[in-house]
């Protein structure tokens, strides 16, 4: 079978989302879709499985042109889609959300739930995918979410499987084993479209490749023809450099100490169970592990942002357990949240505003209550400047800019004062290639100057890439410290999850 | 490479600690209690006669229960002390909750021994009360089920059983009180219907609409009653329905009498409570109602139309909750007065929380509410020393200490509240 996007086109107020895209996908095929964040994938996708309706072009079935309104008419031309963030009820079976929309009933509506439990387990015996059909998905780990996800599809008997960005949730071990199932998947014959901004992956996977920049395909190949340095210059449009270039590190005085922390979250359930750890000056600490496992409340503990429920915290030997963010941040500690809208920036204010959130109370932006705009304004344009923010001015609301120089607002304005640690939580999250290489690069530079590193991320390549120094997160507790050089990603991939090389 | 051993201190969470801890101290609060008001205070006053069967039942002389007051009300303080001490020291883990119902009904019971010592009272003519007058309340709880399920927070219950027994009464009284029930239910549809058109397609916030619909439904009703009803008392006086004997059931002792004399709305509650279970949990409709609750997004990327589910469930409890207004009309008095709802539809989303969203244990939430209120009726006869206007305020309390969260955290819907906005 053959699936044909032709044309199609798509315009946002402002946005030219997808630019006249032709993209066809073969049964016994994987077709990787590669782009930056903001290229289009995403929209084209939506446009495949009937979210959105392209304003030009057709989709083509085996010749045949078809119209999606929903989602329902695309499952039912055997488009199957397994989303970024799963579209999984959490509360629900393994077997419940399998058959939700499609529930096998017998009388009145009344559902066969030991039917579509035995249907569930047949499909996973025949493509290998072990899951338990009355498991809650609460309380299952993520890589058995997606088989549960992948199911789902398989189940509504779908042809053509799209995956959006599937790997980014996932250990290494469990990318391993989903390579597989896609392998098994494309040989009994599914169509697969493998979307993803991971240039490795991409290259591992598919059997071909098609490159999307600013919603249009600049090119098709194949990966035997090509090389990771090609694909990312397809898809940045430049040349990129791909290895964070540091020299050795020359780590003197603990600046950061942790002992014992306990920390719950908004649940109140404990999240980082009994951490121990320190940050000398001069060295690059990266904390791995998958989403979830404390770390976002590590970090919100280490900024003052979360009480902990015991344990003690040391900057440069002072006690600094129950500060208060000002507090932390006025003792030289810089902090890249996780969520850049969320915690980093108010999405509403200007530039400006945003680049003195942390320092307007003093001179030279205040003189008591009165604050002194010119200052601030002197201020934001020679940092716009030095960190390369791209920005028409610097009078307008940080929502207008890209996620990229919305994250370099962030690290102007962090690092624009004199700084002993920097807390870097996801610092390159939906980034594209050239300001990840700008931000790494910032990163190690700071080092360089004398300041001590913390890095908490899930991209494994990344902590492996920027540390000097490894810890690995797991249920909440540190499960192994490594040296990076020393260790494969493989080894690493078992600590997150959970295992013992 | 270093791996760091795992450390084995398991660290409970504060909030299980608390509530742990707060049991414990309550059940020692309650012991002293009981021992120093309910023990110390029957001491010579002799039994408590609780009766189990009315003159009119078929075996009427089935024993009473005789419990000597002071003793009884020794023994529970005893079992409090120790349940509490256990609780501070151990913990009861997965019983704790089993022990909670234990400690309150026997609460309860130190209560009426002490209430009723040297005297008799009739029990199970406070029982068969307590089951009328929980019936608005669950209907009210089924209404907020049905639309919480799918998300829509439904604060107009209130307005929606007033509404309902204003129409039951106009409408049972000018044709007949069947049509009457059905106008209620009507009723209820139409101000779900502006609840759901309000919530969904305006998206304006839930509560405000709920508020909204609540005093618009009251003002209108006394206005009417005042203007209207009091200078034409022909409209304002339905026929009630006459309590219906299940043959054979009615004649078992006591829940014969609590449970298989009373009126339709009685044997309706009781099977649409089991009608919402079963359809909640075993049918499709059921299944996607609690998909578009929880996760309105993978719902609609599986083709489920989340709209029409919120619409039609939100309709769907608007016609239960029109339905409980009949009740006070067709069911209990026949006759329609300023805001005799009373709070009851509050009451109601109070046991919906009580009973986790869930029809069997919003039923049984309603039930103690509606004890709590067939209590405060009845103590006033036994003549206690508790104020009447104390007793009054008893389903209140009640009301405030189990949403408090006694009963540990419940977890609404995901979605509860929140507008679905369609890419």
């Amino acid at each position: 079978m053959e699936l044909q996007l032709r044309g199609i086109t798509k315009r946002f107020p402002g946005v030219l989302a997808n630019d006249s895209v032709d993209l066809t996908a073969r049964s016994g095929e994987i077709l990787g879709l590669l782009g930056e964040n903001g290229a289009g994938k995403t929209t084209l996708m939506n446009i495949l499985y009937g979210l959105y309706t392209a304003d030009e072009g057709q989709i083509l079935l085996d010749g045949e042109e078809r119209h999606f309104s929903g989602p329902g008419d695309a499952i039912a031309a055997g488009i199957g889609m397994v989303h970024q963030h799963f579209m999984l009820v959490p509360v629900f079976t393994v077997t419940e959300n399998v058959v939700l929309g499609v529930e096998p009933t017998t009388l009145a509506g009344i559902m066969n739930m030991k039917e579509a439990g035995r249907e569930v387990r047949e499909i996973s015996t025949r493509y290998g995918l072990e899951v338990d059909p009355d498991a809650v998905i609460e309380n299952i780990p993520v890589g058995i979410q997606q088989r549960v996800e992948i199911i789902k599809v398989l189940f509504r008997e779908a042809e053509f499987l799209v995956f959006d960005e599937p790997t980014a949730v996932l250990t290494p071990q469990e990318v391993e084993e989903f390579f597989g199932i896609i392998r098994g998947l494309r040989d009994a014959g599914k169509a697969i479209i493998f979307i993803t901004h991971k240039l490795k992956e991409v290259l591992e996977i598919s059997d071909r490749v098609a490159v999307l920049r600013r919603g249009k395909v600049v090119g098709e190949t194949a990966p035997a023809d090509t090389t990771q340095e090609a694909l990312a210059e397809m898809m940045v449009g430049r040349p990129v450099d791909l290895v964070v270039d540091k020299g050795v590190a020359a780590a003197k005085d603990v600046v950061l100490k942790v002992e014992d922390l306990y920390v719950a979250d908004d649940r109140e359930h404990m999240t980082v169970n009994g951490v121990s750890f320190d940050v000398r000056a001069g060295e690059i600490v990266g904390v791995a592990g998958v989403q979830g496992n404390g770390q976002t409340e590590l970090v919100e503990m280490l900024t003052g942002m979360r009480l902990p429920a015991s344990g003690t915290m040391e900057l440069s030997g002072e006690d600094v357990t129950h500060e208060h963010p000002r507090g932390i941040h006025s003792r030289g500690v810089a902090h890249i949240p996780e969520d850049r809208q969320r915690s980093g920036l108010v999405m509403n204010f200007t530039i400006t505003e945003n680049m003195v959130l942390d320092t307007y109370y003093s001179a030279p932006y205040s003189r008591g209550i009165i604050m002194d705009w010119d200052a601030a304004e002197a201020a934001t344009t020679s940092l716009v400047e030095q960190f390369d923010v791209r920005t028409p001015s610097i009078s307008i609301p940080a929502s207008n800019l890209s996620g990229g120089n919305q994250q370099k607002v962030i690290v102007a304005r962090e690092f624009s004062r004199e700084v002993k640690l920097v807390v870097a939580s996801q610092p390159t999250r939906g980034l594209d290639v050239g300001s990840i290489e700008y931000i790494h690069g910032r990163i190690v530079q700071a080092r360089d100057d004398g300041a001590g590193i913390l890095i908490v991320s899930t991209e494994l390549d990344e902590v492996m890439a920027l540390s000097d120094r490894l810890l690995v997160m797991f249920d909440g507790k540190i499960v192994a410290e490594l040296d990076p050089k020393e260790v494969t990603n493989a080894d690493v991939g078992l600590y997150m999850a959970g295992a013992t090389p | 490479m270093t791996a760091i051993p795992e450390t084995q201190k398991h660290v409970y969470s504060p909030a299980e600690l608390r509530r742990a801890r707060y049991l414990g101290i309550t059940y020692i609060v309650l012991a002293l209690f009981v021992l120093w008001f309910f023990a110390v205070g029957s001491v010579g006053e002799g039994d408590s006669t609780l009766k189990l069967v009315k003159p009119t039942d078929r075996f009427k002389n089935f024993p009473n229960l005789v419990l000597p007051a002071a003793i009884f009300s020794f023994v529970v303080a005893a079992v409090f002390a120790s349940l509490g001490a256990v609780q501070l020291t151990r913990g009861f883990k997965r019983l704790g909750n089993v022990v909670l119902a234990i400690v309150l009904l026997l609460f309860v019971f130190s209560f009426l021994t002490w209430a009723a010592a040297g005297k008799s009272f009739s029990f199970v003519g406070m029982m068969q009360e307590t089951v009328k007058r929980s019936i608005p309340i669950a209907l009210g709880a089924m209404s907020g089920v049905l639309s919480e399920r799918v998300a829509v927070i439904n604060i107009a219950i209130e307005g929606q059983l007033l509404g309902g027994a204003f129409v039951a009464a106009v409408v049972g009284s000018a044709i007949n009180p069947w049509v009457g029930v059905v106008a209620a239910t009507l009723t209820g549809v139409v101000l779900g219907w502006v609840l759901a058109v309000m919530a969904i397609r305006y998206r304006v916030d839930q509560i405000i609409v709920g508020v909204v619909i609540n005093l618009f439904v009251l003002g209108l009703t006394s206005f009417m009653t005042q203007r209207i009803l009091n200078d034409n008392p022909q409209f304002n006086g339905s026929e009630v329905f006459k309590s219906i004997e299940i043959p054979l059931l009615a004649d078992i002792p006591f829940f014969g009498a609590v449970l298989f004399k009373q009126n339709i709305f009685v044997y309706a509650t009781f099977v649409l409570v089991a009608v919402l279970t079963y359809g909640l949990f075993n049918t499709k409709w059921g299944l996607r109602s609690r998909a578009v609750g929880e996760h309105p997004k993978a719902a609609d990327t599986l083709g489920i139309n989340v709209y029409g589910y919120r619409y039609l469930n939100t309709l769907l409890g608007g016609a239960i909750a029109g339905f409980g207004g009949a009740y006070f009309i067709q069911g209990s008095v026949g006759q329609f007065d300023e805001n005799m709802t009373n709070g009851r539809g509050f009451i109601g989303l109070a046991a919906m929380i009580f009973g986790r969203w869930h029809p069997v244990g919003a039923l049984s939430a309603a039930l103690v509410f509606g004890f709590a209120e067939s209590l405060s009726g009845k103590l006033s006869i036994l003549q206690t020393p508790i104020p009447s206007e104390f007793l009054g305020m008893a389903p209140y309390i009640v009301t405030i200490i189990v949403v408090a969260g006694l009963v540990g955290k419940a977890r609404p819907p995901a979605a509860d509240g929140q507008p679905y906005i369609k890419e």
